[in-house]
């Protein structure tokens, strides 16, 4: 296994960990400043920004959701406050300079009112280098199912 | 227009289980319930089943759903639109699939009949086989009767209903003053979030106007907003208003000053649009036209609900279908100007994925709500679903119409009085 790959991989199951166990506040330190996080509904498009998604969250809207899950206040987070989540198949798809792009798979299971769900999805990281780690310049959640109904997802795919 | 057979429910009396100011819990769980409304209200009234930028030019195409059927809204060859149902007149498969499109003709993928975009059918494979069996003529898809307003697509498999405009009536008026928030463009459907609830469709239909709800359920969204802006969402001891406007529909009145988006152009820009108004400038934009879309770009003051299955949500359109007794998908459509800058339409979807669809800062937590009413409704054999809230206070409006406080449930009690006609007409 490539040096590159393991880097990569320790890095999202990092971010992996740090989301099914809600911390939160850390995963937000995973960023760049300019970073974004989408979970578009058309799997298909690269034009985020002119596109209606599930989410589309550049530094401050991050910021608020975190602090919407971590409230308390909401009660869709209050059934699901528990995810399992595990990436695999990680592809490193381009490298150039500081900046990696990569794709892995994602399946995650929450548990809402004794229902077992599962959401798989293709991510695809574009990760930064900085000191001896890596931080998210962009993360795109395609779920298998974007295009067709979803539940409520009372936390962060 | 080819006739429509559709499966005859068992008769249910409801008429004692809506009263005026209470409903019995047996409407959201009694499957024999749910069979008479598919065919009592859905399959006999008009249906919300698109707006016509889903439909842009010839060729275009949207699926949908009248309430457990499905259809399809198409644009012919001349620009006219089709609704027609989504089943092939051989053996019954579905002729389209997917969200929206554009196709030259539909083609049944079982045996290879091809439809026209007006739904006559046009080629059958090894023609011979039907000679003097059956002519092409006779076998088109079956088209519904469907009529527009302001852009809205509704179709009914009733034949003998009176015209849309009509059925609309008192709504008309809000219709109008919510296409104003397209900002002077030609309102355009920008996309949709789409979700389901293991709950009864009408518990949906009763939370589009329940202000009640707004500042428990949605506080964890209040809290994300600015001051100014969380100020303008604390409406629950505003003068704002729930109007019965008739034949079930109603209005709930949250921001008044947000009523006419064209009034007050000369107001401060929000604190929270500044950057979006400075972002016009730039691009050239003059005071006037940069007024008139910070007023637009947040949407109207109001929630306008339209029975049965469709509202007009403040900033989009809400869409529910009813899937089962206890399943329930809802689309949430968001809306925005065609030709409009770039900024306006972006701006416009930032917002909607803020509060909207099954990632939102609100949704989740409306659904989580209703599925909660769901589960409790099984409890106890007597138990009703109050909806008599503010019944000593009501008014009547301007508009010589029955009203009630922003928080009354006035909106709820016009929608079951005209459920309970039509369930047991
Ligand atoms: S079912 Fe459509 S061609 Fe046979
Ligand atoms: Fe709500």
């Amino acid at each position: 296994m490539s040096t590159l790959r393991a880097e990569v991989a320790a890095f999202i199951d990092l971010e992996a960990d740090m989301l099914d166990f809600n911390q939160y506040r850390e995963w937000l330190d995973l960023w760049e400043p300019d970073g974004v996080y989408v979970v578009p509904i058309d799997r298909e498009t690269e034009d985020f920004a002119n596109t209606l998604n599930f989410a589309y969250d550049k530094a401050e809207m991050r910021s608020l959701r975190v602090a919407r899950l971590l409230s308390g206040d909401a009660i869709s987070t209050q059934t699901t406050y528990k995810t399992v989540r595990s990436v695999s198949r990680l592809r490193i798809l381009a490298e150039d300079g500081d900046t990696v792009k990569a794709r892995c798979s994602q399946f995650i299971a929450e548990n809402r009112h004794g229902n077992l769900k599962t959401y798989p999805a293709d991510v695809t990281f574009t990760l930064r280098r900085s000191g001896d780690g890596f931080r998210m310049v962009e993360k795109v959640v395609r779920l298998l199912n974007a295009d067709h109904h979803l539940s409520s997802i009372g936390y962060i795919l | 227009m080819t006739a429509c057979l559709t499966t005859r429910a068992p008769e249910v009396d409801i008429a004692d289980l809506v009263q005026d100011d209470k409903v019995h819990s047996s409407l959201y769980s009694d499957p024999a319930i749910f069979e008479a409304e598919l065919d009592k209200v859905f399959n006999n009234t008009w249906v919300w089943v698109g707006h016509t930028s889903e439909v842009p030019e010839s060729g275009s195409y949207k699926t949908a759903f009248i309430g457990r059927q499905p259809v399809i809204v198409s644009r012919d060859r001349k620009g006219d639109i089709h609704v027609m149902l989504n089943r092939c007149r051989h053996r019954a498969a579905t002729v389209c699939e997917g969200k929206r499109g554009k196709v030259k003709s539909f083609v049944c993928p079982y045996h290879g009949w091809g439809y026209a975009l007006d739904g006559e059918l046009r080629a059958i494979p090894k023609p011979e086989e039907y000679q003097g069996v059956l002519d092409k003529k006779d076998f088109p898809l079956v088209r519904l009767r469907h009529e527009t307003y302001q852009g809205m697509i509704f179709a009914t498999f009733n034949p003998d209903i009176q015209p849309l405009e009509e059925h609309l009536g008192g709504a008309k008026k809000w219709i109008d003053l919510f296409m104003k928030q397209s900002g002077g463009y030609p309102l355009k459907v920008l996309g949709d979030h789409r979700f389901r609830f293991p709950g009864n469709w009408k518990i949906q239909l009763e939370n589009t106007t329940d202000a009640y709800h707004f500042p428990v359920v949605h506080k964890s969204f209040v809290s994300s907003l600015d001051d100014q802006t969380s100020k303008i969402f604390d409406f629950l001891d505003g003068p704002g208003f729930v109007e019965d406007l008739g034949n079930g529909h109603s209005v709930m009145v949250m921001i008044p000053e947000l009523v006419d988006l064209d009034a007050n152009l000369d107001a401060p820009i929000p604190e929270r649009f500044k950057d979006f108004a400075a972002e016009l400038e730039c691009e050239g934009y003059d005071d006037a036209q940069v007024r008139r879309l910070v007023r637009a770009v947040g949407g109207s003051g109001f929630n306008l609900n339209l029975f049965p299955n469709v509202a007009c949500s403040m900033a989009f359109f809400r869409v529910l279908r009813p899937v089962a007794v206890d399943e329930t998908e809802i689309h949430h459509v968001a809306i925005g100007g065609d030709g409009a800058p770039a900024a306006f339409n972006q701006l416009r979807m930032r917002l909607h994925e803020h509060f909207q669809g099954p990632m939102g800062f609100g949704t989740p937590d409306d659904a989580e709500a209703w599925e909660r009413v769901q589960k409790g409704s099984r409890a106890g054999d007597r138990e009703w679903i109050l909806v008599n809230r503010s019944l000593g206070r009501l008014v009547t409006s301007p508009d010589g119409n029955t009203a009630g406080s922003v928080c009354s449930e006035t909106g709820m009690r016009a929608a079951y009085r005209k459920y309970k006609q039509m369930m047991t007409a």
